[in-house]
């Protein structure tokens, strides 16, 4: 019933017509999830803006942020690319088990996440009490324990998105390398690596935006201590019971900054399916 | 063409000592893989200088063979000696072995230099010192201008190219390319042949090349090693084994009509009776070589001439009485498959054909004269 003479646009927005019962509850969503959003900005107190982002709590906040978030994307890199690698190149009894394994942080709560690191790491915990008596080292309710907590929750991003690119790689490439008089270590640095880059960017950035809006496993495992171990999500959640225009000012400068990075992921994530 | 430590006309390689030690000189390999249902069970000799094409349809394990070599796929038995040293267990980044992949498999994200200079790098030449060399590798290659340029920027004749200079820029012992001509379209791969015949005949050590092509094993090979089915079926130089096929693969690749059989005198009886006479009695060819016992007979399908009767007054001595199965033109003329007194291939003339009212299903008589063929010992 397409009128031969619609024009090609005309034709292409009649075919996409969607029924109702499909095009309702799709609006609806779209509102639920940008609703907020535009909630956040409306009650921003813009006129109060700059004296709330230049105060020192929250800048101080902000920068144990981008600190911590930015040590726990290294700590990612340097153990989850190697693990990627691991799990992408080489052929072992229970690689399946370890995959899964690997990607539990993906869904697990990260309140149990911090749990299960204090039952680790803790004073008492299985490994702490031992780094604790002999090397006199303590973790939890330290900026180091901010930092593991985020790497807990933000490595398995990491590790996904390297090794799917080292799944698409060519291995052969390593083993034209190998011919050329390089061990496996100097072909997975010479060659490995710089073909698989864009993959490591793209789960570094996500690591990283995972790790600074790390809340649950932070709280739990490093306390909610001001300059020490209060990052951004923890100065919200704070400010939002005293002080709701400084929660708002926070909330808007997270917002900022996850515009950001899914700006710079733009052309790798969001056309890539 | 001037090589040193050529093989000799006999082919068998100096100084190879069976089962002791490795020759001094040279590749001295017994390659044995196992691959479940595949077995690959090859020995390999040459002398430094060499070019050997391992030759085989696919599947029959040469690029096997060639993993093999450069330590890509481990040895389940055997044994792969090169200049003396054995390097059964040495692993590829020791071996003094280069590879030129089929593909090429040139590093997308380096330049052509820094592709060339990544071997020297890894044998520890400093940047400076790899640079030039891979730039005078280049130079030698003619492709000095395109030395900055990066892979997906190079045409399929120069990626060829800049591969085979990073395979040489480490000085190997033993060159290995894997069907280095495949990947190029038919004019380049006339103009890559010549130079890679060209490269090779001025490289010192050995050099082996795998190749389903033929042509490409005939033009760029002093030795030709045929496999199938992960063994080799025959050896030689090229000429031999174009003349003397010993497997209908190579003389379907040669263009010959082949057949086993057992010699008395001039008379070979060919094994397997298809002549549908049921007398019981195969095919018989009359050959003017003189020899008892197992033989293979081949002659060129133009050797055969058709005639629509029995040729009365004929001077050649095979006689078979045949019928059409196939047709194809096959440049200029026409090539017909039969069957019946003999399986056979003949090539005759367009007009031939239409004055023979030749179709398939026709009966036809096929003569060759005894001093066409070609009878050799199996």
């Amino acid at each position: 019933m397409t009128a031969p003479h619609l024009t090609p646009r005309a034709r292409r927005r009649a075919g996409r017509g969607a029924p109702l019962p499909l095009l309702v509850p799709a609006l609806l969503g779209l509102a639920f999830l940008v609703l907020p959003l535009v909630a956040l900005l409306i009650r921003t107190p813009w006129g109060d803006l700059p004296d709330q982002l230049t105060s020192p709590e929250v800048w101080q906040a902000l920068r144990l942020s981008l600190v911590c978030a930015t040590a726990a994307t290294a700590v990612s890199l340097v153990l989850g690319i190697p693990l990627a690698w691991l799990l992408a190149r080489v052929e072992f009894p229970g690689r399946g088990l370890v995959r899964a394994l690997v990607t539990l942080p993906l869904v697990l709560p990260p309140v149990v996440g911090g749990v299960a690191l204090l039952m680790a790491l803790g004073r008492n915990g299985v490994v702490g009490q031992w780094l604790d008596s002999w090397f006199g080292i303590t973790i939890p309710f330290t900026t180091a324990g901010v930092v593991l907590a985020e790497a807990f929750v933000a490595m398995p991003f990491l590790v996904i998105s390297v090794e799917g690119t080292l799944r698409a790689a060519d291995p052969r490439y390593e083993e034209a390398a190998t011919t050329l008089g390089a061990s496996r270590l100097t072909a997975f640095r010479r060659v490995t690596l710089p073909l698989i880059a864009p993959g490591i960017a793209a789960g570094a950035v996500l690591a990283w935006a995972r790790a600074l809006g790390e809340f649950g496993a932070t709280i739990t495992f490093a306390g909610n201590f001001p300059g020490r171990t209060q990052t951004m999500p923890l100065a919200v959640y704070l400010a939002l019971q005293s002080d709701p225009e400084a929660a708002i000012a926070l909330s808007l400068v997270l917002l900022t900054v996850s515009i950001a990075v899914l700006a710079g992921l733009r052309d790798r994530w969001m056309t890539a399916s | 063409m001037t090589h040193t430590g050529k093989t000799p006309p006999d082919g068998t390689v100096p100084g190879t000592a069976a089962g002791g030690t490795p020759a001094a000189e040279g590749l001295d390999a017994h390659l044995v893989v196992d691959r479940g249902a595949f077995r690959l069970d090859v020995a390999l000799r040459a002398a430094p200088g060499d070019v050997v094409a391992l030759l085989g349809p696919n599947g029959a394990g040469k690029t096997t063979a060639l993993r093999a070599l450069a330590g890509l796929v481990p040895l389940d038995g055997g044994r792969l000696g090169l200049d003396g040293r054995l390097l059964d267990r040495t692993p590829p980044e020791s071996r003094p072995v280069g590879v030129v992949f089929q593909d090429y498999l040139l590093f997308p994200h380096l330049s052509a230099l820094d592709n060339v200079a990544f071997g020297p790098r890894c044998h520890g030449a400093t940047k400076a010192e790899a640079r030039a060399l891979a730039a005078a590798l280049l130079e030698r290659m003619g492709l000095a201008d395109h030395a900055g340029a990066k892979p997906r920027k190079l045409s399929g004749g120069q990626a060829q190219r800049v591969a085979l200079a990073r395979a040489l820029a480490t000085r190997p012992r033993l060159l290995l390319l894997d069907e280095p001509l495949a990947a190029l379209d038919a004019r380049t791969r006339l103009d890559v042949r010549a130079q890679l015949r060209r490269h090779l005949a001025d490289f010192e050590a050995v050099a082996v090349l795998v190749t389903h092509d033929p042509l490409d094993a005939m033009v760029l090979a002093d030795r030709l090693v045929v496999i199938e089915h992960g063994h080799v079926v025959q050896e030689g130089t090229p000429g031999d084994v174009a003349r003397r096929p010993r497997t209908d693969y190579i003389a379907h690749l040669v263009g010959l009509n082949l057949y086993q059989g057992r010699a008395d005198g001039h008379t070979v009886h060919v094994d397997g009776s298809d002549d549908g006479t049921g007398t019981g009695t195969g095919p018989v060819i009359v050959t003017t070589e003189d020899l008892t016992g197992p033989v293979f007979v081949a002659f060129p399908p133009g050797a055969v001439t058709l005639h629509r009767e029995r040729p009365a007054a004929s001077s050649a001595r095979n006689q078979w009485r045949c019928e059409v199965t196939g047709m194809e033109a096959h440049g200029d003329q026409i090539r017909a498959d039969l069957t019946g007194g003999l399986r056979l291939t003949a090539d005759l003339t367009t007009v031939a054909a239409a004055e023979l009212g030749l179709h398939p299903g026709a009966e036809v008589w096929a003569t060759v004269k005894a001093a066409q063929t070609h009878a050799y010992p199996a």
